[in-house]
């Protein structure tokens, strides 16, 4: 049994194409990348030995800290709020509408499907000021209120980015956190209804606490693609205005092909993997302790 | 990552069993007061999510001057197809079926290399095999980012920078980490036995695997087929990188271009392009509902 199990030359036949691509493709760029951020220049120039150059230029320069600052502030605030609205969808579909709220739930689902770059472009329109006057300014305007230049600013683009993340995702976040839900046993939400725990009651002492960790796997799932954030601002503000909204992917991707900085390219690349992997010891850290007090 | 795997097993068994808890049978007159603030929630919530998309569809079919000049509530005056035969006339025909000869081809090979792996390191026993399957969700965790900048050397060198292979050799290796560990997970919740049985019945490995293994996890592979199918059609940043001509760009790179053809933005045009690009996610959606947003939740290690 062992023996066929065991097999070598089967093991080479199924495993060997997928782990020769994925090495190539992923393993060894990742050292090769690693190698890149004590390097000074790009292929077409040449390389030269730069040491510790990089991560000096790194930490003084105000665009890096700047972006590093863009990139917190926008995965705090969308995490926070992406798991918050999922966690309140998902309350709505398992305690109010129960088993009508499939269509709800495929409904608000759907813009997780949709191309960032098309919802990005869509949202540009909505939120337009000039020459014509999108839905959302019409409507301010209804109120009497003069329209808004959303994307001028630094302060209301970064809403407009969060805003438009929470549309796409909250589905998502809900649909993630319902399957949790499910898993509470229904005898102990009737005991403790009949312990005269209702409402928000209920929902504080008994699934709060049950579904604690479908939620720290949420979050460090929000904070790893958050902090990743492309494709959203690049369609959306493209960091504007100035660098105001530029995280650290695209200070990255606009350093290494518009300026041909490779090495220091690398250097912003390796930081933001410093800062996932930091985020996510981080959270696993502290709903630790938490579980442990309670 | 312990959470993580147990994140998922528990998403994917239970699917998205449409259950709950039953209602307590508690009917008072009050009870339609009670529920409105529930209801202008509801109502509110779906304004959100379909009004933009419904917004979307009308003004594709708008003129510019209908644009500059009408409220946005609107209704277009004719229902012309001038802005998508506009939206064809500039190339974006030519965008989609770069979409497809790169997306298509990544997917068959990712399928058939991540079902394979994720049969030898769940079902197969061998030394070494928990350490493999940790060095591919270490792909996971890694910001793409890492890995472009050598590629992008390694491409020109190669003399691949100019076709489609890069695209392909990069999404194929993307996409595998995933995929390996949803098959595992899959694979292990297979129940050893059939395995055993089929090699006591002088089944070779590779024949358990083409004949037993795959058609038991049939539904699994269509799964997150469709999840990488998302990831592969929606992917901008490495369509981006590697795609220096017109003639390569993926829907989505066009897209991003799109507007920037011209001084003055065109809204009738880019609303049909924006329609364009949503279509075939949309109707895909509509109809594999259901499978989409299980493979989805599945597969959010990817964030």
């Amino acid at each position: 049994m062992d023996r066929v199990l065991g097999d070598k030359r089967a093991i080479f036949v199924l495993l060997g194409p997928a782990l020769l691509v994925y090495s190539l493709v992923m393993l060894v760029p990742i050292l090769w990348s690693l190698g890149y951020t004590v390097f000074d220049g790009n292929p077409i120039v040449g390389f030269t030995f730069n040491g510790l150059g990089n991560f000096t230029k790194f930490f003084q320069d105000p665009a890096a800290w700047s972006a590093i600052w863009f990139t917190i502030r926008y995965a705090l605030v969308l995490t926070i709020l992406q798991v918050g609205t999922g966690f309140g969808l998902s309350l709505l579909y398992v305690f109010w509408l129960k088993k009508a709220s499939s269509t709800i739930r495929t409904i608000v689902f759907f813009p997780v499907v949709l191309p960032t770059v098309a919802v990005a472009l869509l949202f540009q329109r909505l939120f337009e000021a000039a020459p014509t006057t999108g839905p959302v300014n019409s409507l301010l305007n209804v109120f009497g209120i003069p329209s808004v230049d959303w994307f001028g600013t630094p302060d209301a683009s970064f809403w407009i980015i969060i805003l438009m993340d929470l549309w796409r995702s909250m589905g998502f976040y809900a649909v993630l956190l319902y399957a949790g839900l499910l898993d509470i046993p229904e005898e102990m939400l009737e005991s403790a209804r009949l312990d005269g725990a209702g409402g928000w009651k209920l929902v504080r002492t008994i699934v709060l606490p049950l579904s604690l960790p479908v939620l720290l796997s949420s979050l460090i799932f929000s904070i790893n693609g958050t902090l990743k954030v492309f494709d959203t601002i690049i369609a959306l503000t493209n960091g504007g205005p100035g660098n105001a909204t530029t995280p650290l992917t695209l200070y990255m991707f606009q350093t290494s092909f518009t300026y041909g900085e490779y090495g220091y390219g690398s250097t912003i690349a390796l930081m933001l993997t410093i800062l996932c992997l930091l985020f996510t010891v981080f959270i696993f850290r502290s709903t630790r302790r938490d579980i442990t007090k309670g | 990552m312990t959470t993580q795997t147990t994140a998922i097993a528990s998403v994917h068994p239970r699917g998205l069993t449409s259950g709950g808890v039953p209602r307590s049978r508690r009917s008072t007159p009050r009870r339609f007061f009670a529920r409105l603030p529930i209801r202008i929630l509801i109502a509110v919530l779906l304004i959100v999510e379909i009004y933009p998309m419904l917004w979307m569809f009308l003004g594709s079919f708008k003129t510019q001057s209908e644009f500059l000049n009408d409220p946005f509530w609107a209704l277009p005056k004719t229902w012309s197809l001038d802005n998508y035969v506009e939206v064809f006339d500039s190339g974006f025909g030519h965008y989609i079926v770069n979409s497809i000869i790169v997306v298509f081809p990544s997917l068959a090979l990712i399928l058939l290399f991540g079902v394979a792996a994720g049969f030898a390191l769940e079902v197969m026993v061998w030394k070494g095999r928990g350490t493999v399957l940790l060095l591919f969700l270490a792909g996971i965790m890694v910001p793409t980012q890492m890995i472009l900048l050598p590629l992008f050397t390694i491409y020109f060198r190669t003399g691949l920078t100019g076709t489609y292979w890069p695209l392909i050799l990069t999404y194929v290796a993307t996409g595998l980490p995933l995929t390996v560990f949803m098959m595992a997970t899959f694979f292990r919740s297979v129940p050893r036995e059939i395995f055993e049985a089929s090699t006591l019945d002088g089944a070779s490995i590779l024949r358990s695997f083409w004949a037993v293994g795959l058609p038991l996890v049939r539904n699994a592979i269509f799964t997150v087929g469709l999840v990488q199918f998302f990831f592969l059609w929606n992917d901008l940043l490495i369509a981006l990188t590697f795609t220096n001509s017109d003639a390569l760009r993926t829907i989505q790179v066009g897209l991003l271009n799109f507007t920037g053809q011209y001084g003055a933005v065109q809204y009738g045009p880019t609303f049909a392009a924006i329609a364009v690009n949503v279509l075939g996610t949309l109707l895909l959606y509509l109809f594999l509902n259901q499978q989409v947003m299980k493979g989805l939740t599945a597969g959010s290690v990817k964030g």
